[in-house]
């Protein structure tokens, strides 16, 4: 450490700082920024092909607005993102909680808890589509056939493959409580319930902070899944003033964007509504959770 | 110095990328290249080994990509913006000229239309730009297993139109617990499947409704006119096969081939690219018929199957002259050569030029036999489509709900009719 600290190799990194960090600067550049840019200057566009495009100022963001089927999958995406929030952080904790008791086959548990999440979207939608429809035909129904079917039927499908994620998270923050807090408590007479309340959760407010990120945000940019399982249906309403019931924001923009070959405005402009909309919300949850957050 | 050492290192790192992209892109100026974006995956072997053959023979490149199935439009959008966009594309219905109709090249009057023996399935833009030339045509209809239709008591003769059709389907599945096989296949609305109903089977009310008002152009509105006989059909199918009810909801395309490969049915509709995959299941030809869709409307027993096509091929115009050569003289050589109608007649049929050889498809054979005999084509009326993933989506939506006894049949109406006039309103606002 001493002589990674002594002015002699230090003074030179700092000079060429700039040479390390540019290849990674030029790569953010080629892929975030540029096409980032490009995408926000597209949504006040009338294009077919990226290459010739027309400005036409707010017109795409009019028609994106007056669009019901735009703002009903945005309401229907934050309905699914909160309740998709709560019900995988529940059951992730609950989950990493037991599993840090010291019971047999921990590592096991853990294992196979995680192994749904290495599955692509696409075909777990697909996989739990048979199983859904496989039983609900017995009942003469089937899942593209009834809105709520396709609600839970996508809570189900994503709470199977991210609670094992989320519990590796809570796992790492549970181990990561220092003993000796235990202890005090343990000669203090706390009980357990007390120890939970009073100090595993406010010790574990980082991880709470980076799992609801992670869920709400991918509640809200699920596309796969919703693809595979559902792709919107069922219907109400006809033709362009149709309302795909199960349709998610992502699964809205997608097909707005492709839909109307002649203009891909409307849907380029409603990818920037939806950048917009799901940063603001992730930085609100951050202060709202990061506020919470102990120092140890 | 050091400074300066790491600046120039920087540049000649940076320099030697720049002229890896030079070196490879000067081979092309000598002469046009061509690029084609081909639309169906099981023919991208046949184009693959072509191209190469092509290429052997002429030192031309040819690229062919092909787009996954389904993915034509997305692939061909974001192909379109690259700098070396494809020179050769696909533009097959109305709404495709509506959208690419600008990067047409004007093909009238070019070596390769003078090889066409029919106009009829080219398509044009409404100033009249000859846009795209459709290279094959295809038919589809109901195919039928005459084998087990012999095994039912019946002969394919029997069937003139729909009473008859429907009161031999009605029989055989009423005896199918005896004989082994039901009528028809499973009608699935899983999207590999639903196509065959929300696209082919609903061309029959579009096709009649156009012919009585004589539309030869995209209509903004259509009506409920024969959508009574849509339903006739579609009854038939549902009610006369093993799969019934919600279970359709699931039910995919490779389901009911297996169960026509199988001989669990004596109805199966497709069109005539199926052959192919039929003959491999293990059918002999003689075995193989397909006959019109009959619904019920007047005068039907006139009718042909169902011949038309989606294969256009359409030359980007903004490409370079050179390309745009190369291009046009490729085509030329797939439509007249030896290997080129070889491969053509194989993968895709008959084609409508001079020296196209004649497939072996049964099924074509059969469309001939029909037009010859002096009844009326039935043309794909379904091209006029607008919004077309959209619109069909809509329809299959309403008839899943309708199947499964949840929905009414108004409703499948309704997105017939009013998911075409919205839909029209919408593209054309």
């Amino acid at each position: 450490m001493t002589a990674l600290n002594s002015k002699l190799i230090r003074r030179p990194i700092q000079r060429y700082v700039w040479l390390f960090l540019l290849p990674t600067f030029a790569a953010f550049c080629v892929g975030f920024l540029y096409p980032f840019f490009k995408g926000f200057y597209l949504s006040f566009c009338k294009f077919r092909i990226t290459k010739d495009a027309t400005f036409v100022g707010l017109e795409n963001y009019k028609i994106a607005f007056s669009d019901s089927s735009f703002l009903y999958s945005f309401a229907y995406t934050a309905v699914f993102a909160v309740v998709s929030l709560l019900i995988i952080n529940v059951f992730a904790f609950i989950v990493a909680y037991i599993l840090t008791q010291n019971i047999k086959g921990a590592n096991i548990f853990r294992t196979v808890f995680f192994m749904p999440n290495l599955i692509g979207g696409i075909v777990l939608g697909y996989i739990w589509l048979m199983i859904f429809d496989g039983f609900l035909t017995r009942y003469n129904t089937a899942v593209v056939l009834e809105t709520k079917y396709g609600f839970w039927g996508l809570i189900i499908l994503l709470c199977w493959q991210q609670i094992g994620y989320m519990m590796i998270i809570y796992i790492a923050g549970l181990q990561a409580i220092p003993e000796d807090m235990m202890e005090a408590a343990d000669i203090d007479g706390a009980t357990k319930w007390q120890k939970l309340w009073k100090i595993t959760i406010p010790n574990m407010m980082p991880s709470f902070t980076i799992c609801t990120f992670l869920s709400l945000t991918n509640g809200f940019k699920l596309y796969d899944q919703n693809l595979a399982l559902t792709n919107g249906r069922p219907f109400t309403g006809t033709g362009a003033d149709q309302i795909k019931t199960t349709q998610m924001l992502a699964h809205n923009i997608v097909e707005a964007f492709y839909a109307s070959a002649r203009n891909r405005g409307p849907g380029q402009a409603k990818a920037v509504v939806f950048f917009i909309l799901v940063a603001g919300i992730s930085v609100a949850q951050l202060r709202f959770t990061r506020s919470r957050e102990v120092q140890q | 110095m050091r400074r300066f050492i790491a600046l120039i290192l920087a540049l000649a790192l940076c320099l030697s990328f720049t002229a890896c992209k030079k070196d490879g892109g000067l081979k092309g100026v000598k002469t046009g290249k061509v690029y084609y974006l081909n639309f169906k995956p099981e023919a991208d072997e046949a184009w693959q080994k072509l191209a190469k053959t092509y290429t052997d023979k002429t030192g031309v490149e040819v690229k062919v990509v092909t787009a996954a199935s389904g993915e034509y439009d997305r692939t061909l959008a974001a192909e379109m913006d690259k700098d070396a966009a494809p020179t050769m594309f696909q533009a097959g219905n109305q709404g495709a000229i509506a959208t690419w109709g600008d990067y047409c090249y004007d093909l009238k009057g070019s070596k390769f239309e003078g090889e066409l023996t029919t106009d009829a399935y080219n398509l044009y833009d409404e100033n009249g730009k000859l846009c795209s030339i459709g290279y094959c045509y295809e038919a589809f209809g109901i195919i039928v297993n005459k084998t087990l239709l012999k095994k039912a008591g019946y002969e394919i003769q029997d069937i003139k139109d729909f009473a008859s059709l429907k009161s031999i389907a009605e029989d055989i599945h009423k005896n199918a617990k005896t004989l082994g096989f039901d009528a028809f296949t499973s009608s699935g609305l899983d999207p590999s499947s639903s196509w065959r109903f929300s696209g082919h089977l609903a061309n029959m009310p579009l096709y009649y409704q156009f012919r009585d008002k004589e539309i030869t152009s995209q209509p903004a509105t259509i009506t409920k006119d024969y959508l009574d006989n849509y339903k006739n059909i579609w009854d038939l199918y549902i009610n006369n096969s093993a799969t019934k009810g919600a279970s359709l909801a699931k039910a995919t395309g490779d389901e009911s081939k297996a169960e026509f490969i199988n001989k669990k049915a004596v109805f199966y509709q497709n069109g005539t690219w199926e052959y192919a995959g039929l003959i491999d299941g293990g059918f002999l030809a003689e075995e193989l018929a397909m006959i019109p869709i009959y619904c019920g409307v007047e005068g039907e027993e006139d009718a042909g199957l169902c011949c038309g096509t989606e294969n256009c091929w359409a030359v980007n115009s903004t490409a370079s002259e050179k390309d745009i050569e190369a291009t046009l003289e490729f085509m030329y050589w797939v439509v007249t050569s030896e290997e080129g109608t070889k491969m053509m007649a194989e993968q895709f049929g008959p084609c409508p030029f001079k020296k196209a050889a004649i497939p072996e498809n049964v099924f074509f054979a059969q469309a001939n036999e029909y037009t010859a005999a002096g009844k009326y084509v039935v043309t794909w009326a379904f091209n006029f489509t607008p919004a077309v993933d959209d619109w069909r989506a809509g329809v299959v939506d309403a008839l899943t709900k309708y199947s499964a006894g949840q929905g009414k049949w108004e409703a499948v109406e309704k997105a017939f009719v009013d998911g075409w006039a919205t839909l029209y309103a919408k593209e054309n606002a």
